[in-house]
């Protein structure tokens, strides 16, 4: 026995320890896997030895041989050996090992109960110690069962370095082991006053991850954790509690106006970074909450100056972390983060790509129609500076994202934005040549006022090889050539010389590009063909026409040969179509007008909304089956006879026929929201014959005239590059500021004479929306197909339970300088209760509605309420309104939530808010000596207006326009009567009503004819409509 | 949250690797590759942070070492950062020479740090206590 144990030691000296492994494994880099078996082989050997010292180093060379990713699950059990020795520096190996291999899959776990329990009761700190540190590792619910008991009563040890592992490791088994969290919290909370500094951290570390789990149950604890976070002065502390906070405002968002100022002076004081950032990311999280439930105090102010200090240092981690929350205050603040623009501007030329991109994540929510050209022109710097296609690539696909955001909210010049595209042509290599043509074809298409300048643009590009010839290698931009040849064929009016263009596409070296861009090309050249014949037709030039008609007969066979079936096609049937017009040439028949006939229509943007609105024929069903769907009995027929699975077979029988009725239904129900939200399916709508027999065509599209106020200029030679916009766009701007200055003097001259009916708004130096833009987007007009419903028939369609709640009673009250209060009242028509209502509009240039601060421009407003079916409430809304001369329609959606039984889902409603003139007017009563001296004024304007046959008694009318216009009659006499009214803005208007023989006249005064004249109108219309 | 704690040298090799999370061998393979290549392929001048799949990494430099922190998307980076710093410093201090040998004394000391992948000290000298009574231990 005794030689055993001296041969065994001898033997030890040869054995590898730890140290000459690292070694061997750092020699053997060639072959490393070789290597590493052979010294595994050794290890297991060792394990076999009953010398717990050979297995503790065996044991201990294969943790770090797991740490270099190798498997060693096969020597749990040895692991086990190992901690279970009696002697501490083996023990510890042994739990080491457990530590970084063991997991809640490890069978073995279930032989260490005993033995980890023999640990923690033992009387050495350190063996108690390492045991619990092992523990947290690799902690089952198994071993969270049976050894809570244990570690709860250790929370309680003398040694504070052993309370203060408990403590920790208590959160485990909480997590493992819930049903422990009850009976041990009262000491856990105990263990928040331990004199010992290291366990009451360790207390509140345990705490705040547990309350950042479930935070409803830890409210209570708030006020104590406000006590510790003014208290405390360690730094890792403080970030713990800061963050539990995070977790429980949005719970109580009192709290959060609380927070502020401890926060804030936190901000001010400290000296540690991490604590600083910290606090103001809660600041920020709190703020997001008091935005949605609309008592936000303030914008963060405080944390956007912080957030500027940081990323204005040098070291680059805060740069990167300031941003990264600047963004976060964006989501909310968008304004208190604009004025920093420069800032973010200047992180472009950052060395680091990280904050480059995070600096462009920002510019997007910066801006603003007044900047966006700014904006743009310094990222096209970049892209021409960028090294490397992702970065140039991120940053082509951002300055697409932000001119296009919103509906290209911000362009207030889009051949300025046909420029920049143009430009970003040129980018060789880039991947999002689609991206590019896509906005092309939808500016070019949406915008119409632009279609001139886009089309001589495109006509440039198709005429330049150079696109072609990268399309070898870089197929992506090529696309673009797509968009450039479809423009220029649909809107080949525009073209100035069609008959070069025409031999532009049709080069032989088109064939080149890809066969989906050869069609295109192909068909586009047939429509600038019909362009050239009928163009020419009013001075008729023979030879110009058959030259084209040559050209294409010359260059098409080419095409015709393609191995693309769709290039060969379009080819050979247009080939024979010219070949045919061309012997119609040589008889001099003209052709142009039948050429262009094949290419007729104007294509338009389809709303949306557009597929919905057409009503189904009468007598068509759309949930019929077109086919029977096959029975049940069929399809079991049709399964393949299993030999095998016979039991499978009578086991799913059963399930199947439950299946029928049920199922069927469900799969109908499937079916038909499936359908709803299906954008190329029609609807059935009831209401649908009434707007069958309205609509006529396409003459009823409504079309709005777009303002142009920019020259459209066509650039000589070569293409236009896009900072002349820019100077453009300033002196156009400076020209609207003048213009506007001169109003705004005339104004203010008027309203210095009367007393006390100041506007409220300040027009500043020049306001985001002061900024008119060049161009309107096309949105309102998107095309709605023929047989269209009106959206007001679409927002009162009684069948559609959902739609049935009505908004009425749109009336302006009263008023305080340019506000107006709407009072809406909401009505739930329909069998389901509705929540979480939010109001939108969208604003127009001279109303808007009044949002809480901070928030943007775009944002919706909730509805304080929620409707039960069948209720209604009212609820009031303020918009500021600029000019109030002129009647006028918002557009607006209501959005909420739908809760049935068990499901809830999300709709939306459309409607438009009518601000009549006479809304503006407020009864104001006025004595007959005060409006005898108004009338003899020089400053009113008057007119009159007639209405015949008014079969009303004269003090009816009266009240009628008292009501209804807001007026106060101030004189009567007979069948004439004098009223006045005045406007929220301090016009006043005087009416002369004469009536004789059911024929009115109105005779009426104004400072301000077209609000007068609009007034009228108004009243005519409330007489004609009784 | 931590998720992993990484020391690497400069030729991307592992020096100690430490998971709060257990993550199957081959997929930490996987992690460890994409990590250290995301981390040692940055520049100087370049910030210590790094967004990858669902972690946050934070990494720094020492000489030829670099610690990486794998951490959870509501973790303060800044706060981690000076973690390692702090985990540096004891490092620094308990350990005369090369800590490769040692690499269990490493873990004692990290264990005393980190614990269910959460900052529990940050004091260094309750951090090296055990150690130290480990080390008398072992010369008796």
């Amino acid at each position: 026995m005794a030689l055993k144990m001296v041969k065994g030691s001898i033997d030890r000296i040869f054995d590898k320890n730890l140290q000459d492994l690292v070694r061997g494994v750092r020699s053997h880099r060639e072959d490393e896997a070789k290597y590493i078996s052979s010294c595994i082989d050794e290890i297991k050997q060792e394990l076999k030895q009953d010398n717990i010292a050979v297995k503790a180093n065996a044991v201990c060379k294969l943790t770090y041989l797991q740490m270099l990713g190798y498997d060693i699950s096969w020597a749990a059990f040895n692991i086990v050996e190992v901690m279970s020795s009696s002697k501490f520096t083996y023990k510890r190996i042994g739990y080491l090992a457990a530590s970084q291999c063991f997991h809640d899959g490890t069978d073995v776990i279930m032989l260490t109960t005993n033995q980890i329990r023999k640990d923690l009761s033992s009387p050495n700190q350190y063996d108690t110690g390492v045991a619990l540190t092992g523990l947290s590792c690799f902690v089952t619910p198994d071993l969270a069962r049976d050894l809570a008991n244990d570690i709860m009563t250790l929370m309680s040890h003398t040694k504070p370095y052993i309370r203060k592992k408990a403590v920790l490791i208590m959160y485990k088994v909480f997590l493992k082991y819930p049903e422990s969290l009850r009976p041990a919290f009262p000491r856990l909370k105990e263990k928040l006053d331990d004199p010992d500094p290291g366990v009451q951290s360790a207390a509140v570390n345990v705490i705040c991850e547990l309350a950042r789990r479930n935070p409803r149950n830890y409210l209570s604890l708030a006020p104590l954790f406000f006590k510790l976070m003014t208290s405390s002065t360690n730094n890792w502390v403080l970030i713990k509690i800061i963050k539990l906070f995070g977790a429980l405002t949005p719970l109580e968002p009192r709290l959060g106006k609380k927070l502020i100022e401890p926060l804030t002076n936190l901000i001010h004081s400290t000296s540690a970074m991490s604590l600083l950032y910290e606090c103001v990311n809660t600041v920020i999280a709190d703020c997001c909450v008091c935005v949605k439930t609309d008592t936000c105090p303030r914008p963060p102010q405080l944390c956007v100056q912080k957030l500027r200090i940081l990323i204005e240092d040098s070291d680059q981690n805060l740069k990167y972390l300031g941003l990264l929350a600047m963004s976060k205050i964006l989501k909310t603040h968008p304004k208190s983060v604009q004025s920093h623009k420069d800032l973010v501007l200047q992180c472009l030329d950052d060395k680091d790509e990280s904050i480059r991109l995070r600096a462009l994540d920002l510019l997007y929510g910066m801006v603003s129609k007044k900047n966006l050209m700014e904006i743009v022109k310094k990222l096209m710097v970049h892209v021409d500076k960028a090294e490397g296609t992702t970065y140039r690539d991120e940053l082509l696909t951002k300055i697409i994202d932000i001119c296009s955001q919103s509906n290209y909210q911000y362009i207030t010049n889009f051949e300025w934005y046909i420029s920049i595209l143009v430009e970003l042509t040129r980018l060789e290599g880039t991947r999002h040549g689609h991206l590019i043509a896509s906005q092309m074809l939808d500016v070019a298409v949406r915008v119409k006022a632009i279609r001139g300048f886009a089309v001589v643009q495109m006509a440039t590009l198709l005429d330049n090889t150079t696109l072609l010839a990268g399309s070898g290698q870089h197929k992506s931009i090529c696309e673009v050539l797509y968009a450039a040849a479809w423009i220029c064929g649909e809107f080949s009016e525009h073209l100035e010389d069609p008959v070069h263009t025409l031999e532009a596409m049709l080069r032989p070296k088109v064939a080149t590009l890809p066969g989906h861009i050869q069609a295109i090309y192909i068909q586009n050249a047939a429509k600038l063909f019909a362009a050239v014949l009928n163009g020419q037709q009013g001075t008729p030039d023979c030879q110009t026409m058959q030259e084209s008609s040559q050209l294409l007969i010359d260059r098409l066979p080419l095409f015709v040969q393609s191995a693309d079936l769709e290039v060969q096609e379009r080819a050979s049937c247009i080939l024979q179509l010219v070949k045919f017009i061309q012997k119609l040439q040589h008889k001099e028949v003209e052709v142009g007008e039948e050429v262009t006939a094949l290419f007729a229509g104007e294509l338009n943007p389809v709303a949306p909304k557009a597929q919905k609105k057409v009503p189904v024929p009468d007598g068509l069903d759309l949930d019929a089956w077109i086919n029977e769907p096959p029975s049940e009995s069929e399809s079991e027929d049709e399964k393949p006879v299993a030999v095998f699975a016979e039991e499978e077979l009578r086991h799913a029988r059963p399930h199947h026929t439950e299946v029928d009725e049920k199922e069927l239904a469900r799969r109908r129900e499937a079916r038909k929201q499936e359908q709803a939200n299906n954008p190329f399916y029609i609807k059935a709508s009831p209401t649908s014959q009434k707007g069958y027999q309205d609509s006529t065509g396409v003459e009823h599209i409504p079309v709005v005239q777009i303002d142009l106020s920019v020259p459209l200029k066509v650039p000589g030679g070569w293409m236009s590059t896009s900072d002349k916009y820019l100077k453009l766009e300033e002196e156009r701007r400076q020209r609207e500021r003048k213009e506007r200055g001169k109003k705004e003097k005339k104004k203010k001259k008027k309203r210095e004479k009367r007393s006390g009916m100041g506007r409220r708004h300040d027009s500043g130096p020049e306001s985001e929306e002061d900024i008119a833009p060049a161009h309107m987007v096309d949105i309102v007009t998107e095309e709605m197909p023929e047989n269209a419903l009106s959206s007001d028939d679409d927002e009162k369609d009684p069948n559609d339970p959902y739609r049935a709640l009505d908004v009425c009673d749109i009336q302006g009250n009263l008023q305080n300088g340019s506000q107006v209060v709407v009072s809406i009242i909401f009505e739930n028509k329909s069998t389901s209760f509705l929540k979480s209502m939010e109001f939108n509009v969208l604003d127009s240039l001279n109303s808007k509605l009044q949002r809480p601060e901070g928030s943007g421009p775009h944002d919706g407003l909730t509805v304080p309420f929620q409707l039960p079916p069948g209720v209604s409430n009212e609820a009031r809304f303020i918009f500021s309104v600029q000019s109030i001369v002129m009647p006028q329609r918002l557009k607006g959606t209501l959005t909420f939530i739908v809760k049935a039984d068990d499901s809830s889902t999300h709709e939306k409603l459309d409607f438009k808010l009518h601000f009549t003139c006479s809304s503006y007017l407020i009864t104001t009563p006025c004595y007959s000596d005060t409006f005898a001296k108004l009338l003899e004024s020089a400053d009113l304007k008057g007119t009159s207006v007639r209405l015949q046959e008014v079969s009303l008694p004269f003090h009816h009318l009266l009240a009628k326009i008292c009501f209804h216009h807001h007026f106060s009659v101030v004189e009567r006499i007979d069948s004439c009567a004098s009223l006045y009214s005045r406007s929220i803005q301090g016009h006043h208007v005087c009416l002369l009503v004469k009536y004789a023989h059911q024929t009115v006249t109105i005779d009426a005064k104004c400072d301000e004819s077209s609000l007068l004249g609009n007034v009228l109108e108004e009243i005519k219309k409330t007489f004609s409509q009784s | 949250m931590i998720k992993f704690l990484l020391m690497v040298n400069k030729q991307g090799q592992i020096r100690l690797s430490k998971y709060y999370e257990h993550i199957d061998l081959a997929k930490r393979a996987s992690l460890e590759v994409d990590v250290i290549k995301g981390c040692l392929s940055r520049k100087k001048e370049e910030c210590s942070f790094v967004e990858y799949k669902d972690y946050k990494l934070v990494y720094r430099q020492y000489a030829s070492l670099f610690v990486m922190v794998g951490v959870s998307e509501n973790e303060n980076e800044l706060a981690v950062y000076e973690l390692v710093h702090n985990f540096v410093e004891v490092l620094d201090k308990y350990f005369s020479r090369v800590i490769m040998f040692n690499l269990e004394k490493v873990h004692v000391i990290l264990d005393e740090m980190i614990l269910n992948g959460h900052i529990v000290e940050t004091n260094k000298s309750r951090i090296l206590a055990p150690l130290l009574v480990l080390d008398k231990m072992a010369e008796s």
